[in-house]
């Protein structure tokens, strides 16, 4: 099974973003990047996948010089090889989808696999794109994943509850939390990724269509009423929430 | 400018994402001079045009296919792109819903359009559209213009108003032509948690954290979400831990949720949790560490033991309520 697994690179969770001079990106000073933690589900569910059809896993990746740290923790994790996009612009998700298009049509895939989202813009927007790119079926938000021949039964998750997609391969599948375990890669592993050779290929040269005029921080909020715990005081708490602030 | 806001439907019941996008394109039509249409794309769904007729809908378009009896997002998505481009439409409104973010971004591709995804704000500048979007989980904003002829907007669920005005509806047929592709990926079963709301689209959410010691003390926040008719939703740490289900989970490897009243009990307010509520119109923290960053987002909070708290409040919900 030709397997490819499209990843970015993202400020870690605990991140605590700050605007950046420009006053449109962050500022990436003091940011620990990580391999965006959506995308070590769509790394693993591929070298499962692997484990149980054969063939080898891709990683393909959009991003500059730094992105390959990221990668390398994919490859440390068992992918067996990696293509960085070199594009440093900070991108729309049109962009990227332009980017990795051609690469990844390239590798001819049997099967896509990409995290929800990355965890920066949070916009969803790549697995689905890049499927109506490649004239694909694709199945979003994955929780679980079984693949019979070309056939292809994926569970995802909906507001409320799940719903069951039945498509088949090639197709896009997009990871969400709870489709598997994400391996931690071996010390010795980390160490051998770092001589694997990453192909790099040039950035799309399409236009984004989406620009950012501003970015903000939203308002903080001051003035929160905060009571040391009694019985009088819950009572008090519950008559606010009523009769102040009217949610209940 | 003539908009089209598609409007989801699932086995033909409409949710409230389904007014507030009408609504949305009403108030865009105001703003720009416009029009709107709305479409409905199914089986046997053009009597939901009344329903949208409420809130302002005089112009509803339908595609009627058998097929589509089974969801099918390709078929939608076709749909939606053949619609704008008959009707000219220059912006496309689409709820960001579990569907909608399969199909924006495979109408905006068909439709050579910049996608401005899961926006909370749209405001008219200057003559042109500027959208406001979360990102970072929260973390930060940022206001983003669609530089293309055709713009696609979805729109994040609960978060625009769905304000009444009486229209009525002429309702038009469209076809559609759908190639075999547009079939090819089905939903085939649908699970619905039974008697459970769900944090991404309640308004009232009681979350719990680790301070409850065990999976066996969460009755005591099941409780309080009953009382206050809301849904249950956990830190990632109890979610990690296996007490509660991933769909639960609030924060940014989670769900990002703006309900009308958020209760925190025994969360400390890690950042990634805070970039997934704080957005929240009221936040109830309930913590014993009076120093837990928690509280520095709340608007209301008790500095205590959950163990204390919880059953009080639940209890005085109750009473207010006369039970």
């Amino acid at each position: 099974m030709n397997i490819v697994v499209c990843i970015s690179q993202t400020p870690d969770t605990a991140t605590k973003v700050a605007v950046g001079a420009d006053g449109r990106n962050i500022d990436a000073k003091g940011v620990k990047f990580v391999l965006n933690p959506y995308d070590e589900f769509a790394v693993e569910e591929g070298l499962q996948l692997r484990a149980a059809h054969g063939g080898e896993v891709t990683l393909v990746c959009v991003g500059g010089d730094g992105a390959k740290e990221a990668i390398r923790l994919g490859i440390a994790m068992g992918a067996d090889k990696a293509v960085l996009v070199k594009d440093e612009e900070r991108a729309d998700s049109f962009r990227v989808v332009s980017g990795i298009a051609d690469v990844v049509r390239a590798a001819g895939p049997d099967i896509i696999l990409l995290g929800r989202q990355s965890i920066d813009y949070d916009s969803a927007q790549v697995g689905p794109m890049l499927a109506e790119m490649l004239d694909m079926p694709c199945v979003s938000f994955v929780t679980r994943l079984e693949i019979n021949g070309s056939a292809v039964r994926a569970e995802r998750d909906i507001e409320g509850g799940k719903e069951v997609v039945e498509t088949s391969l090639p197709c896009v599948i997009t990871a969400q939390k709870g489709l598997n375990e994400p391996r931690y890669p071996k010390l010795p592993d980390i160490m051998k990724a770092k001589a694997k050779p990453i192909a790099e290929v040039a950035a799309s040269s399409v236009a984004a269509r989406v620009e950012t005029l501003a970015m903000r921080k939203p308002a903080e909020k001051t003035g929160g009423r905060i009571f040391e715990f009694s019985p009088e005081n819950v009572k008090e708490l519950v008559r606010l929430l009523h009769e102040e602030a009217k949610v209940i | 400018m003539k908009i089209l806001a598609y409007i989801e439907q699932r086995g033909g019941e409409l949710k409230k994402n389904a007014f507030e996008t009408v609504t949305a394109a009403r108030t865009l039509a105001a703003q720009t001079g416009g029009s709107f249409s709305a479409l409905l794309v199914g089986h046997n769904v053009a009597g939901l045009a009344e329903r949208l007729a409420q809130y302002g809908a005089a112009d509803v378009i339908v595609v009627d296919d058998a097929r589509l009896e089974q969801y099918a997002s390709r078929a939608v998505a076709t749909a939606i792109a053949a619609v704008a481009a008959a009707e000219g439409s220059s912006v496309v409104l689409i709820s960001n819903t579990s569907h909608g973010k399969d199909l924006a971004p495979r109408v905006a591709i068909k439709l050579e359009a910049g996608l401005a995804p899961d926006t909370v704000a749209l405001a008219v500048q200057d003559g042109r559209i500027v959208a406001t979007r979360p990102v970072y989980a929260g973390k930060a904003r940022v206001d983003v213009a669609v530089s293309t002829p055709v713009q696609v907007y979805s729109l994040r669920p609960n978060v625009f108003t769905a304000s009444a005005a009486e229209a009525s509806a002429s309702v038009r047929t469209a076809n559609v032509g759908f190639g075999p592709k547009d079939f090819d990926a089905r939903v085939v079963e649908t699970m619905v948690n039974t008697g459970k709301r769900d944090v991404a689209e309640a308004d009232v959410i009681v979350s719990g954290g680790r301070g409850f010691k065990g999976p066996e003390n969460f009755y005591l926040v099941e409780n309080l979400a009953e009382a206050l008719g809301g849904a249950v939703g956990a830190s990632r740490a109890v979610v990690d831990a296996g007490w509660r289900p991933h769909s639960e989970q609030v924060g940014q490897t989670g769900k990002t949720v703006s309900p009308s009243l958020y209760v925190a009990c025994a969360i400390s307010g890690a950042v990634q949790h805070l970039a997934g509520m704080s957005s929240s119109k009221f936040i109830v923290a309930i913590n014993k560490d009076k120093d837990a960053p928690i509280f520095s987002v709340a608007d209301y909070g008790i500095i205590g033991d959950v163990f204390d708290v919880v059953p009080l409040m639940t209890q005085e919900v109750n009473a207010l309520h006369g039970r």
